[in-house]
């Protein structure tokens, strides 16, 4: 292009500082009308934090921004709106008893009374123009993630949006909804509108977006052209070195059984029903991955497993040994260890890095003497699994809250797998950690199976679970939809079992 | 609508070790300060006020005998509750689990008048210390089982405690000898537990206190049913994901401070009084100023040996005022909860920073 196109968005020289951290430093970042532009980087690069500043929430330490060539100061989220900016937040900020047409008024000024038939009209008019086909008389509850999306994005164009911001937007749909939605987005470009698209996930980035800016620890490190890219410079760019793809599974003879799970069901903690007759085997040196939705019922599988939660039906066994509604003690003595996806329910943040290291074993003899605990046997403990599991501390002694999201997890893992356990159950291993640790984790999973570790692998991340599964069990609403080998699938009946819209016959149900 | 300055309360990351010490000390001076202000408007000069109740505390060595004296029970309870606080059990019911201690001492000492010293002495302790303790696992077990509020039941306690020993010294335990006060019999010359020369400290308390202190910190710090308090109040679902039992961990927790608490009982009927009386008479409040004790120790045991002596002063100096001043007996309650305000606001605002958020004019 000859001509100079005005940046619809420009932010020049962004700064912003939290306590100890500078989260933005220097920033440029221009976007030009009509485009997908996307924001890649790890987490805590900074994307949220400058988009945060671009739609008010924050208030930058310097540099200025410009929508449409012109300066302004943008206050309050309500200053963004009447810039025409709007953000699509990575969790929905929906009334969920509210209807849909009542969630896209809501919060509107002028009307004393419901605005009922131009809110319908609206609604109308933007699901023929974009493909966001909602109904707008459905109550929020009744949606699924995909389609409460749809309703934040149809709020944010109610108010006049033209750029909008969404953070993280595939991180609750399943693939199918994904493709809706990346669909919807190429619409709303092609009629003029600018999408900001963030994003930690690089298959993403290259398939819906223009042009793409990377952040590397609150600095850009690039500004591409998506087409001239390719995934692996992004990658380097995102994690400042090369990063391996290919992860290495050796082929590896099944033992024998470790896990197996009868007819199981358990509640959720309203009390209503969240597993619901589930039956599967790990063997010895396998992963057995866990895909589905979020909140399906993976959070209640493995709980139950641990004996944190009762099981009010069905059965489980450990290396042959009934561990149904066990205390989690004799579960933790049966060498089954559990890394949970809410990591702080599994660690005391207050507490020294060696305290959490023996939260599983501060029984053992060996950290005991006489009635004192034996510090010198705890702190070399310790050291070593510091220095094995490569976790960053100044020290052992420094309270675990201060070390970073991958440190921290490092710390969880070096706990529960050092133990050389039976069985290892692993709930969203990685969620929120930057690739670096991602790849670290992954490494010691399949180190795990080569170990002989029978290996629960739950993951909400598709391509996770394939990655490193032996085999893939598909959950929905509590019910496994079948399981299937993780090599030669077909990622299309994956995503429709993950929406409940196809089962396979379980071999292993009944018995 | 801008036209505040928005004000943010932010947590720190860490708090410096410096302001942890230094925080209590600054809420403390806050208090006076704050204290004063009162003295001020009942038209008495504060600085006057205070130079009182200091020499009353500190001043004249009865002055300083006495303080040691109520620094005794404090100490022990509040040791005691530095431990329940630490499993976030809040146990406001020392009170009665102290005045139970005193109680069960004092059957003991009243049934046996004819025992030795070296046999009564160490029972009378022991039976005070399975007293306080069985009032004091009463809410814990029903916390444990049926997640009823401790606040509730252990402060309920106090008062089935304080009306049990009414019943006691008015009715069935009243002596004969004692005209008509509510007190029971003085009890044996064996049952009393010797003093410091011409003070009232008695000293066997005050050793077994600082003794446990030290016993209780190690407990704390050193040992795995120490780690497992600590972890249970710091993070419960992590204590339950670890294998530990709630309820052996609050059992624990409870034993050991009831118990300390009904030590503290025991050291008052056969330490100063040689008899039970009516529940004020025997304690004026110490299982409620423990708790300023714990926290201004910052939940350390060793630390509470210290603020015990503080607070067992302000007891000594709050009666010195009363008497030169002409203050009413509750001017001590407005001293102590207007300390504990200060001290726990003093904790918030060591964890938490206050910052102007900055807000150009809009």
């Amino acid at each position: 292009m000859s001509e100079e196109v005005i940046p619809v968005v420009s932010m020049r020289g962004i700064e912003k500082r939290f306590p100890g951290v500078l989260a933005n430093d220097r920033v440029d970042f221009e976007v030009r009308p009509g485009e997908i532009h996307a924001l890649l980087g790890e987490n805590g690069a900074g994307k949220t934090t400058l988009m945060n500043i671009l739609y008010g929430i924050y208030q930058p330490d310097g540099g200025e921004i410009l929508i449409r060539g012109e300066s302004v100061v943008i206050h309050s989220p309500r200053e963004a709106i009447e810039l025409g900016i709007g953000m699509v937040h990575q969790h929905f900020r929906l009334v969920t008893s509210h209807s849909v047409a009542e969630n896209i008024v809501l919060g509107l000024p002028g009307n004393l009374f419901f605005p009922e038939q131009a809110a319908r009209e609206k609604i109308e008019e933007f699901s023929d123009r974009y493909n966001l086909t909602v109904d707008p008389e459905a109550r929020i509850w009744q949606l699924s993630a995909g389609e409460q999306q749809r309703v934040e994005i149809i709020k944010a164009l109610y108010r006049g949006a033209e750029i909008l911001i969404m953070d993280e937007p595939t991180s609750m749909l399943t693939p199918g909804e994904v493709e809706d939605l990346f669909t919807v987005l190429r619409r709303m470009a092609n009629e003029g509108n600018t999408i900001i698209f963030i994003s930690h996930k690089l298959d993403e980035v290259m398939a819906v977006s223009d042009r793409v800016t990377v952040l590397r620890q609150g600095r850009v490190e690039a500004t591409l052209e998506t087409a001239q890219t390719e995934k692996r410079e992004l990658a380097r760019l995102m994690v400042g070195r090369e990063v391996l793809f290919r992860i290495e599974k050796n082929e590896i003879k099944l033992g024998e059984e470790v896990l197996r799970i009868e007819g199981l069901h358990a509640l959720n903690d309203k009390g209503l029903p969240a597993i619901s007759g589930v039956s599967l085997r790990i063997a010895r040196g396998e992963i057995l991955g866990i895909a589905g939705v979020a909140g399906n019922g993976q959070r209640e599988l493995v709980e139950t497993i641990a004996g944190l939660r009762p099981a009010t039906g069905g059965h489980i066994f450990v290396s042959g040994h009934e561990i149904t509604s066990r205390s989690p003690r004799e579960i933790i003595e049966k060498d089954v260890c559990f890394v949970p996806g809410e990591r702080l329910t599994a660690l005391v943040p207050e507490m020294s890095v060696t305290e959490n290291l023996i939260l599983k074993t501060y029984r053992d003899q060996r950290f005991i003497r006489g009635l004192f605990f034996n510090t010198r046997e705890i702190n070399s403990h310790a050291d070593d699994l510091i220095e094995r599991y490569a976790v960053t501390t100044p020290t052992r002694d420094t309270p675990l809250k201060l070390l970073s999201g991958g440190n921290i997890q490092r710390v969880m893992l070096a706990r529960e797998t050092s133990g050389k356990p039976a069985l290892l159950i692993a709930a969203h291993p990685t969620s929120g950690l930057d690739v670096g640790a991602i790849e670290y984790i992954w490494q010691l999973l399949l180190k795990e199976r080569e170990r002989g570790t029978a290996v629960l692998l739950v993951s909400e991340d598709l391509e996770e679970a394939l990655t490193l599964s032996d085999r893939i069990a598909v959950i929905f609403e509590g019910e496994l939809m079948g399981i299937v080998p993780s090599v030669d699938t077909d990622l299309e009946e994956i995503g429709l079992m993950m929406a409940g819209a196809h089962r396979l016959p379980v071999p292993e149900a009944g018995e | 609508m801008n036209g505040f300055p928005a004000l943010e309360v932010e947590k720190r990351r860490t708090v410096p070790r410096w302001l942890q010490f230094i925080a209590p000390i600054i809420s403390l001076v806050l208090a006076l300060v704050a204290i004063g202000i009162i003295f001020q408007a009942l038209g008495i000069d504060p600085l006057f006020a205070y130079e009182e109740i200091f020499n009353g505390a500190f001043g004249s060595s009865y002055g300083f005998s006495e303080t040691v004296v109520k620094s005794i029970p404090l100490m022990l309870t509040g040791i005691g509750l530095t431990l329940a606080f630490r499993a976030r059990f809040w146990n406001i019911g020392a009170e009665g689990q102290l005045l139970i201690g005193a109680t069960c001492a004092t059957g003991l000492a009243l049934a046996f008048p004819d025992w030795p010293r070296w046999l009564i002495m160490p029972l009378m302790f022991i039976i005070g210390f399975i007293g306080g303790a069985l009032w004091g696992i009463i809410p814990a077990l029903l916390k444990a089982r049926w997640r009823v509020d401790e606040v509730i039941t252990s402060l309920m306690l106090v008062y089935i405690a304080s009306n049990l020993v009414n019943y006691l010294v008015y009715g069935p335990w009243k002596g004969p000898e004692e005209m008509g006060f509510p007190y029971t019999s003085k009890f044996s010359e064996a049952a009393q537990l010797p003093r410091l020369s011409w003070t009232r400290i008695h000293y066997p308390t005050l050793i077994i206190g600082i003794v446990i202190a030290v016993v209780i910190y190690l407990l704390l710090t050193r040992t795995k049913w120490g780690y497992e308090i600590r972890v249970t109040g710091e993070n419960p679902s992590a204590a339950r994901y670890a294998g530990m039992s709630y309820l052996k961990t609050l059992l624990l927790v409870m034993i050991i401070s009831g118990g300390l608490a009904g030590l503290a009982g025991v050291g008052e009927v056969a330490g100063i009084h040689f008899r039970l009386r009516y529940p004020e008479g025997i304690s004026p409040g110490y299982g409620f100023t423990a708790i300023i004790v714990a926290w201004l120790a910052r939940l350390n045991p060793i630390g509470a040996v210290l603020t015990s002596l503080l607070l067992g002063g302000l007891l000594v100096g709050g009666d010195a005022i009363q008497i030169s001043l002409g203050l009413p007996g509750a001017t001590i309650f407005v001293f102590n909860g207007t300390i504990l305000l200060f001290v726990l606001g003093g904790d918030l605002f060591a964890r938490y920073r206050i910052r102007v958020k900055s807000k150009t004019e809009g």
